[in-house]
């Protein structure tokens, strides 16, 4: 496909949207799908028969709108959605509402359903990331051409070199999603300098911390921006092949992702001479199989090959000697949707966003004992306070915030007075916790420290993949002091053996599996020791 | 040997897909995963025919099919599957709305342990990390079908459901 052939695409989609005057998009994501979201989609399209309304009105498909403690949610736009009209969100709809949102097209929004326009769970949220989910249909490569997809992609191809698109990335200042931060940029350059004449790109969509749900999210809500970053990423380091390795539970996300590729082939955005240029490139999927420790680069690259997924030593990293000995690009999924937004509008553009040290964007899958649960994006250097109180709306029943869990399993706790600290990479570390890949949990008054962390080793103990001793023998020897203490047992000179434990499996372990285990205690333990006491004496 | 013309372990014709996936990518050693995906998804399980089978296809050792098949948790070697599952998620977002008490609760009513199936082999009982439903928690699966905003009672009626209808 050339650059006229793509635009004729575009303006095509756009026409047919402009033709309808209203379109009904209901939430088909996985929590809303949960919700009954499927439901809600037949009955309005009934209403509308019913009506006959099929050519003034469409009912359809999109991604996450982020709120999914109010699911199903149902946006009604006037006009094209990608125009830019602001659409109307209901909330919690069911079957029996259909009637009335329908009735209610030709005049003011149903009051009971509707979620006030100025909601900051919406108004202060920065969508970069998520700029098309909710809004396109991720089922349809039309609908995402028009929303201006694949255009970064031809641009690069026809317009850039590889050096200047990864210049671009360079000058973003964007850091790696997945959780570590590293330079993009950096690890782009590394990439492109090896001359082997075989390399890879892989996507990195085993998202495996329990809790967080951002990377099937967008792999949902918008997976040809994947595809369009992976080629970006391909040209820029002189690949041909890329690889999505996908937890295999993620049913929905994996028939998207299907169903993407076969599309973009068919357009010729995919495989041979792309836009007809030199530049080929393909991407195939790869179903993870449940193990957590293959989020690690080195095991997921063993479990691509067929192997066992453990990790092996660092150096060689996969930049070097990666896939089959070549040299690899491994970026997570919410790292790779930030290329396509960085090639468009450039990399200055990024870099004014969030901080200077941290650039543009973070997703946070918002969940616990929050009121607004959910899927959120704000710039770098938003403070947890503003996230959890602002756009979570807060604690429900009124009850007392105690802590926010970043990162997971190997991430950690945050009291309250840590709730003014800006979210960046530095400022989490130095707390004790990481960014981690994006989940948060609001703990509130009544939940116990010493259970939290107990949970969290627990996880690690049954994720370890045995390989190295520290992590292997240091995960279940915590989780046994954990579960005595928790059960009123422990003895006072555990807390000390325990500190070492920690210190050990964190400095010794092989993988970042093993070397973040200990955070969870260690955070709890500087925070709220006095629960420890407690439950010793 | 050619590895297109090695038999299959028997003339079910579920091993026409797993032939399929292994052609598609050319009985590469790194088809092993997702041949791996095709037989579960087809049989249920893994035995040690199909261990065999497509260690000689692939041509790996059948100590490194094994260690794979081991080693991953959506992998089940034998047939232990009971006619309904239900699985309750202990995702953190899960736990902190009292995931663990639910299914405590669930297993001492039910009569069997997490990870187990009752005694008529009727419901299996598991547990899994995560659905990504963390708006509805606690949530689990019903024979595959996410449900949110479980209680105790509500995952009771359903097992039970599934033993009215089958008595």
């Amino acid at each position: 496909m050339n650059p006229e052939e793509h635009d004729d695409i575009a303006a095509r989609e756009h026409r047919r949207l402009r033709q309808i005057r209203h379109h009904i998009g209901v939430c088909g994501s996985s929590s809303c799908l949960t919700a009954g979201s499927e439901a809600v989609a037949a009955a309005l399209e009934g209403q509308v028969k019913q009506r006959g309304l099929q050519a003034s009105c469409q009912v359809g498909c999109v991604g996450c709108q982020g709120l999914c403690a109010a699911g199903p949610l149902v946006s009604v736009t006037a006009g094209s959605p990608l125009d830019g009209g602001a659409p109307a969100h209901y909330r919690k709809v069911a079957p029996d509402d259909a009637a009335a949102i329908v009735d209610a097209l030709a005049g003011p929004p149903v009051a009971r359903l509707l979620l006030p326009a100025d909601l900051p769970f919406f108004a202060r949220q920065r969508k970069i990331v998520l700029e098309n989910a909710g809004r396109i249909n991720p089922e349809r490569i039309e609908s995402y051409i028009a929303a201006g997809g694949y255009s970064a992609l031809l641009q690069a191809i026809t317009t850039l070199s590889p050096k200047d698109v990864i210049d671009e990335v360079t000058r973003s200042g964007l850091r790696g999603r997945g959780g570590g931060g590293y330079p993009t940029g950096l690890k782009w350059k590394t990439v492109a300098k090896a001359d082997q004449p075989r390399k890879f790109v892989i996507c990195n969509a085993d998202e495996g911390d329990p809790g967080a749900y951002m990377d099937r999210q967008i792999v949902e809500s918008d997976p040809h921006r994947l595809l369009e970053g992976m080629a970006i990423a391909g040209y820029a380091v002189g690949a041909s092949t890329g690889y999505i390795y996908i937890r295999n539970a993620y049913a929905l996300a994996i028939k998207r992702m299907r169903a993407a590729i076969h599309q973009a082939k068919k357009l010729g955005l995919l495989g041979q001479q792309i836009g007809d240029t030199t530049f080929s490139f393909d991407v195939e999927l790869r179903l993870g199989a449940g193990a957590f420790v293959c989020g690690e680069e080195t095991a997921l690259i063993a479990a691509i090959e067929g192997r066992r997924g453990v990790p092996s030593p660092r150096p060689p990293y996969p930049s070097e000697q990666g896939l089959w000995g070549q040299p690899t690009l491994i970026n997570n999924v919410e790292t790779i949707a930030n290329i396509v937004p960085i090639i468009r509008e450039g990399g200055d553009w990024f870099a004014g966003i969030g901080l200077p040290q941290c650039a543009g964007t973070k997703v946070f899958a918002l969940a616990g004992d929050v009121n607004n649960t959910g899927l959120v994006e704000v710039p770098m250097g938003t403070t947890l306070r503003e996230l959890i109180f602002a756009i979570g709306d807060g604690i429900p029943e009124g009850r007392d915030f105690k802590a926010v869990q970043l990162g997971g399993p190997s991430g950690g706790c945050i009291a309250a007075d840590g709730l003014d600290m800006s979210i960046d990479y530095d400022s989490l570390v130095a707390a004790g916790t990481i960014m981690g890949s994006g989940g948060m949990i609001v703990l509130d008054e009544r939940s116990s420290m010493v259970e939290v962390a107990r949970y969290f080793m627990g996880f690690c103990k049954d994720e370890s993949c045995g390989k190295c001793i520290p992590c292997r023998v240091g995960t279940a020897q915590m989780h046994d002091l954990l579960s005595a203490i928790a059960a009123g047992q422990g003895q006072p000179a555990d807390l000390v053996l325990l500190e070492r434990l920690c210190d050990l499996v964190k400095h010794t372990s092989l993988c970042g599996l093993g070397q973040s285990a200990p955070n969870s205690v260690l955070s709890t333990l500087r925070s709220f020791r006095h629960e420890y006491i407690a439950l010793i004496q | 040997m050619d590895a297109a013309t090695i038999p299959p372990p028997s003339d079910d014709k579920r091993w026409r897909i797993v032939g399929a996936t292994l052609r598609r990518h050319g009985y590469r050693a790194d088809a092993l995963l997702e041949a791996l995906h095709t037989v579960q998804g087809a049989f249920g399980y893994i035995d040690r025919q199909s261990l065999r089978y497509l260690a000689a296809t692939l041509r790996l050792p059948l100590s490194q099919v094994y260690a794979v098949v081991s080693f991953s948790p959506s992998f089940t070697i034998q047939s232990s599957a009971a006619s309904h599952a239900c699985a309750i998620c202990l995702g953190t977002a899960c736990q902190m709305r009292g995931a663990q008490a639910l299914l405590d609760e669930v297993a001492q009513a039910a009569g069997v342990a997490p990870g187990g199936k009752t005694e008529d082999g009727l419901v299996s009982l598991l547990t899994v990390r995560c659905l990504a439903s963390c708006g509805m928690a606690p949530a689990g699966t019903f024979d595959g079908e996410v449900v949110g905003r479980l209680t105790a009672a509500k995952t009771l009626e359903r097992i039970e459901s599934w033993k009215a209808h089958e008595s």
